[in-house]
């Protein structure tokens, strides 16, 4: 994986050391908090319910297991003893002391991670697929790019004051994990017709109060060109981009009202201009960084291990969690684990230091010390043996992360929602229990199928409602927490926006309502559909009449 | 009109706290000093903006609370309040209200 260099090094300490300053003026008085408030948020820390929250980036979701128990020290010695994963390969912090910050920044910064870049109006964490370096279905590894965007414009002073903050997801799989769709930019690779490998370029997808599924502004871009084309579409951006309104601030706004093609002009017209220029990767750049990236040297092995197969066929926990934990890779006889981080009743996505100490334990002696974090709010061990599958799972279970749940009914994406955001309208993460809790059933949950439930506490959609094939969103009606249910949402490759069920209900009425929605599949169920594809085929009513009808 | 206490986020930890009739800081709404009326709203920002400015608190705002029921126990009347003077709600362990 990537290591700093010494530049890497000196510019992330150089920082911890402005930021330890600006504390220490902000303690005095020297600072106020209205000259204070954008320093803080350049770091990572923000001011929320209860206390301050410091998000720190996981680049392209990727930790080594020395980095994971540094996260679970943070959480110890800092916090109170957890962190929770995001939504956008982020762990947050929710207890922080403001005096302990910049140690905190700086025990971060000697296993080479740091808080920059998760705030403002700026180019943020780039994500990527999880399972990337790993994925059997994967055309090249996406980290090595997400390095490169995210040296780019960690450097880049044109970019640091946007009209808004600015995502990028990148996929190297044609099954997208990474819902680069909703993002102001996403990058698929693909293969043109002579076979060689570059990046189709979606522009202008994204959630919030205006969803909107990205664009496709170029089926092929070659990669040597990347920069020089992303420099092109921010410069677009930059340049007629609104300040003046926030809400029309992002990308997705420009690009409607210009339309796709006028925008893909626009960049193509600017592109000429930089392309092959010296914002292009020097000669030689992309063969370093790709070193850092390349494949551990994984053992010879038959594609499928005996042992692997008699384990599941004696023992069907183990075989239901194979069913839905495992992910396919890219190397005979190797697996992709995915630790479900959606125990039953749990809260999606937290670790306890405990429990992050473990996983890197596991991580090494398992999964060559590699580490992944979802978007999706679970973690994975991305290079297990399949002769190691069935201890590792007994030890997963020990630890409460052998959950058999990824992709099924309970394995709920869901944002802090009003139990720690300021900005949150209703709770998200009481929802999530109380549906993971009716549905525990592990039959049941397998019965039900592939089903995405992502939960928003307010319109800013960090659950991705908008793209659950069950969305929830928090509203406020009168003081009170109300929640719309929107059905179809989808983040992958067939991306589309959910559509609103009806009226708001109640809090106490959601969880009924999603075991309606979901008997309401079961009954139109034909064949091996999954709720999306029921859904797809028979339309909103069914579902809507069920429901309104019932409450 | 409800009445109000000022709450706040301690500068150093962050911590909510309410003004208290000393004018200190407490982490738990009961110790608020609770304000009747337009003047008294006036009296107790004025104290809390004096807080800001020594770089006690950041943030200061009025909140209703609710005392109707029984004088002596102090309820921020939205839900959002109540979440910040009670703690998360998935983390009951974490409340800073418990008698005592
Ligand atoms: S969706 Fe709203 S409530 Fe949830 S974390 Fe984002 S801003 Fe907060």
């Amino acid at each position: 994986m990537y290591r700093y260099d010494e530049f890497d090094h000196a510019f992330v300490r150089q920082r911890v050391d402005q930021f330890r300053d600006q504390v220490s003026r902000r303690l005095s008085g020297e600072l106020s908090e209205d000259e204070f408030k954008p320093l803080r948020l350049m770091n990572g820390l923000y001011l929320q319910l209860h206390a301050y929250m410091l998000r720190v980036a996981i680049p392209y979701g990727t930790l080594s297991s020395r980095q994971m128990r540094c996260l679970a020290h943070i959480a110890r010695t800092y916090d109170k003893d957890y962190g929770h994963f995001t939504t956008r390969q982020n762990i947050q912090y929710n207890w922080p002391a403001l005096k302990d910050v910049p140690d905190i920044l700086m025990d971060l910064a000697a296993v080479e991670m740091h808080a920059l870049q998760t705030s403002g109006n700026c180019i943020r964490n780039v994500t990527a697929d999880q399972y990337a370096g790993a994925a059997a279905d994967e055309i090249e590894d996406p980290r090595v790019w997400c390095e490169i965007i995210r040296q780019w414009s960690s450097l880049h002073p044109e970019f640091s004051f946007l009209p808004r903050k600015f995502k990028i997801a990148v996929t190297g799989a044609p099954n997208d994990r990474a819902a680069v769709a909703v993002h102001d930019i996403g990058l698929r690779m693909v293969r043109n017709e002579a076979g060689e490998v570059g990046f189709q370029v979606l522009v202008g997808g994204g959630q919030g109060r205006t969803p909107v599924i990205g664009s496709m502004i170029r089926a092929f871009l070659p990669k040597r060109y990347l920069l020089s084309y992303l420099e092109a579409i921010l410069r677009v951006y930059n340049l007629l981009g609104r300040r003046d309104n926030i809400f029309k601030a992002r990308i997705k706004i420009l690009v409607q009202q210009v339309g796709a093609q006028v925008f893909a002009d626009m960049v193509e017209d600017e592109w000429q201009h930089l392309k092959d220029g010296p914002v292009e990767l020097p000669d030689g750049e992309l063969e370093r960084i790709q070193a850092y990236f390349a494949p551990p040297s994984f053992e010879p092995l038959p594609t499928l291990h005996a042992g692997f197969v008699e384990a599941k066929d004696r023992d069907p926990a183990f075989a239901a969690w194979a069913r839905s934990n495992l992910a396919d890779h890219r190397e005979p006889g190797y697996a992709i684990v995915n630790l479900s981080l959606k125990p039953v009743g749990g809260v999606p996505g937290d670790a306890t230091s405990a429990q992050m100490d473990t996983v890197a334990d596991l991580a090494d002696r398992f999964s060559l010390g590699e580490i992944r974090v979802s978007h999706e709010q679970n973690l994975i061990l991305p290079h297990v043996r399949q002769k190691d599958l069935h201890s590792l799972w007994q030890e997963l279970t020990a630890v409460g992360f052998a959950t058999a749940n990824i992709g099924l009914i309970s394995d709920i994406i869901a944002c802090p929602g009003l139990d720690y955001c300021s900005l949150a309208n209703a709770r998200s993460i009481p929802i999530a229990q109380q549906i993971s809790t009716r549905f525990a059933e592990l039959d049941r949950m397998h019965d039900i199928g592939e089903l995405k439930v992502k939960i928003s506490g307010c319109i800013n959609a960090c659950g991705h409602h908008h793209v659950g094939h069950i969305g929830i969103l928090g509203v406020d009606k009168k003081g009170e927490e109300f929640y719309q249910i929107t059905l179809g949402g989808d983040a992958t490759e067939t991306a589309e926006l959910g559509r609103l069920v009806g009226p708001a209900l109640p809090y106490d009425k959601v969880a009924d309502a999603v075991e309606t929605l979901v008997d309401t599949y079961l009954e139109h169920r034909q064949g091996g559909e999954r709720f999306l594809d029921t859904y797809r085929r028979v339309g909103l009513q069914p579902f809507k009449e069920k429901l309104y009808a019932t409450h | 009109m409800p009445k109000h206490v000022v709450t706040a986020n301690r500068l150093i930890d962050g911590a909510v706290v309410y003004l208290t009739d000393c004018g200190g800081w407490s982490e738990r709404i009961q110790d608020a000093i609770v304000a009747d009326g337009k003047e008294a709203d006036a009296a107790l920002t004025a104290a809390a903006d004096r807080a800001v400015a020594d770089c006690i608190v950041v943030a200061p705002y009025l909140i209703d609370v609710d005392t109707a029921a029984d004088s002596s126990v102090l309820r921020a009347l939205r839900y959002r309040e109540r979440i910040r003077s009670d703690g998360p709600s998935i983390h009951p362990e974490f409340a800073k209200n418990l008698k005592g």
